[in-house]
């Protein structure tokens, strides 16, 4: 199982937009070594560069996951000797482990049947034949749903029955598989109509028995129940995007070393891992959740009262102090404090003013407590602070775009440039955009970071990419002046470009390698 | 509205011609869909002696969905909330079309005689149940005696 995996991780080195060869599996391994060797030296050098940190991946389509349900359910037909549909049942109720199935199918068939909702062998004209047997001897027949009467040749015709013999009338029956496959997104568990009866209603009984429209949409949603199912499938999250990511090297027991960054094919990169719909570089998935519900929680206006405001020690009625001495007294329970020791009044005497009574038990417990959250709350604002900058600034992305495309359009007519020469401004601003999203998750990373020596060089990487930044980022801002200038520019930006490329490497390579090495330990 | 469909005809005809022992059901006059129901506390539990008034309405979807059933007398049960909602899962996500309004008030009948304080829909009601049942169930059998006799 594990030589496969590394094997797969050698050899795959195509480059992701390729489309899918369903040939490629087999002729990889039907090569001799020697061949494979030849395939294999220029891919090596092709590809920037892999990086341990990285994943192989590809992306689907629809047809192309079809097919591999497809080719699933040959490969258990033929093993299990069963037909393709209570094949396809099997595996859906197997969640398509076809080694858990094999096991339990080869154990117990008729326990496996059953279980997946499916006849018992011992019945073979209903385990193979889904579709209603017309009845032994049809009679005159009313259907317990609707109570409509149907005469003994009717019956045979418009009335059904799985294999476990609770026979409905057809109109019946498509109602409510209509009403499973649209209103509540059933598909492959949809089963008999009689109470507590767990007969699944194959494929083809309901192609049968409801519209085309219906049907195409129960087989998408039967798609989507496999792309669930499979932990080497997720969904392209971005809106309208209907591809599939396939990746089997970025399994859950391994997300807290790595970061499945990968970009589907539509062009928008999202994380395996998590179904993040953007990179979330280079934090780990774990991280990125605490983070969010964080900052969705609005544990924080808690924190935030905490800080702001003190307890009335007697009644706990919570007070915010906007003026006055700091002899209070509590509105609602007439009770006299200091708000400064918070103690109660009467032991001050009459050095209330310089409240001198620092060492009393009474009052400094309830400081201390007061010192920790509020320390607590600016500690989390000042890295919420700076993630939300970044994240602001991601939105002004097609802004900043914009105003680079002036620019570019002016120097190509005030410099008389080409439109190649301006590029180098249309690529600064990648540049700038691709670290700033990786900035602001490295805010994120800071804030649960233990605080040590590795978490120090980790600051230094992301302070000077910071900086790189900023400084390119002021470039880009700068007016057009005349030729001469704009060359000076030109090379500024660039060289600050590459400058903060390199920044940004460095940053995201030394962290991602940082898990790999086990150096990173959070707090939560 | 349209007309009554067969299947809600005969259900209606059987309810009232033969009625299962200590329910009651009848629909009213203004809508056929809407049944006055009482429901008589199963014996050897606290809602014994009591009569229970519930409404149930068979919404337009029925039977391929579940009537919507809700307790309209006072009862301490912990799977039976202020509003007279019930948690029952043939009710929800175990309801067939095969299932009646009979078959539905023999389950609810069933639940007063089965408490299930692991399953609850009245959470402080459910946490009595599990740290004094005694008491819970005196409970009940106050609650019964005050509004359902």
């Amino acid at each position: 199982m594990s030589s496969d995996g590394e094997e797969e991780f050698e050899f795959e080195f195509e480059d992701d937009d390729e489309g899918f060869d369903p040939e490629a599996d087999s002729a990889g391994e039907s090569i001799s070594d020697a061949e494979a060797f030849d395939i294999m030296s220029p891919t090596l050098e092709e590809p920037p560069e892999k990086k341990p940190y990285d994943v192989n991946y590809r992306v689907r389509t629809m047809q192309e996951i079809m097919d591999m349900q497809t080719k699933e359910v040959k490969k258990v037909q033929s093993l299990l000797e069963v037909p393709a549909d209570t094949a396809a049942t099997l595996l859906r109720y197997y969640a398509w482990n076809s080694e858990k199935l094999q096991e339990q199918f080869w154990n117990d068939p008729t326990a496996a049947l059953v279980s997946a909702g499916l006849s018992p062998p011992s019945s073979p004209s209903t385990s193979t034949q889904p579709l209603p047997s017309p009845l032994a001897s049809p009679r005159p027949f009313e259907c317990p749903i609707c109570c409509m009467d149907y005469t003994k040749e009717q019956t045979a015709t418009q009335t059904l029955a799985l294999g476990c013999g609770h026979r409905f009338c057809r109109g019946c029956w498509t109602e409510y598989v209509v009403g499973k496959i649209t209103t509540e997104g059933e598909s492959g568990r949809i089963q008999c109509m009689e109470s507590g009866c767990s007969r699944i209603v194959r494929a083809e009984p309901i192609d049968e028995l409801v519209t085309s429209d219906v049907s195409k949409k129960y087989h998408n949603l039967l798609n989507q129940a496999f792309v669930s199912d499979a932990p080497s499938l997720r969904w392209c999250p971005h809106p309208g995007c209907e591809h599939i990511i396939e990746c089997s090297q970025a399994p859950q027991k391994m997300l807290n070393q790595l970061v499945p960054t990968v970009t589907c094919r539509c062009g928008n990169d999202l994380c395996f891992g998590c179904g993040y719909p953007a990179s979330h570089r280079p934090v780990i998935c774990r991280i990125v959740k605490l983070w969010e519900k964080k900052c969705a929680d609005d544990s924080e206006t808690a924190n935030w009262l905490q800080a702001n405001t003190k307890e009335c020690t007697k009644c706990q009625s919570t007070i915010e102090k906007n003026g006055g001495c700091n002899h209070m007294t509590c509105k609602k329970c007439k009770w006299e404090f200091c708000w400064v020791c918070m103690g109660p009044w009467s032991e001050h005497g009459t050095a209330w003013y310089q409240c001198n009574r620092f060492d009393e038990k009474s009052g400094s417990d309830n400081r201390d407590h007061q010192a920790k959250s509020r320390q607590s709350l600016e500690r989390y604002l000042h890295y919420f602070n700076r993630w939300a900058n970044h994240e602001h600034s991601a939105k002004l992305d097609a802004d900043f775009y914009k105003s680079t495309q002036k620019k570019m359009e002016q120097m190509q007519s005030s410099a008389n440039m080409s439109w190649i020469e301006v590029q180098f401004a249309k690529q600064a601003v990648d540049t700038v955009i691709a670290a700033r999203i990786t900035l602001k998750w490295s805010y994120c990373m800071a804030f649960y970071l233990k605080r040590n020596n590795m978490t120090e060089l980790f600051e230094d990487n992301q302070r000077d990419l910071e900086r790189a930044v900023e400084t390119l980022g002021y470039s880009l801002e700068q007016n057009i002046g005349d030729v001469g200038a704009i060359a000076k520019l030109r090379q500024e930006v660039t060289n600050q470009s590459a400058y903060v490329q390199k920044r940004h490497d460095i940053l995201m390579d030394d962290t991602l390698r940082g898990y790999l090495e086990h150096r990173w330990e959070f707090t939560v | 509205m349209s007309a009554l469909p067969k299947r809600i005809l005969k259900e209606t005809e059987r309810l009232m011609s033969d009625s299962p022992p200590g329910i009651s059901a009848a629909p009213k006059d203004d809508n056929l869909r809407h049944f006055d129901v009482s429901v008589s506390g199963p014996g050897q539990s606290p809602y014994e002696g009591g009569i229970f008034k519930l409404e149930l309405f068979l919404p337009e979807e029925y039977p391929m969905n579940p009537p919507k059933v809700r307790f309209l007398t006072k009862i301490y049960h912990p799977n039976i909330d202020k509003l007279g909602r019930i948690c029952l899962d043939i009710l929800k996500d175990k309801w067939s079309p095969a299932l009646q309004i009979r078959t539905v008030l023999l389950s609810i009948q069933a639940l007063l005689g089965a408490p299930n304080p692991d399953d609850p829909l009245a959470n402080d009601v459910a946490q009595h149940w599990k740290e004094n049942e005694k008491a819970a169930i005196e409970q009940a059998r106050e609650w019964t005696r005050m509004y359902a006799q």
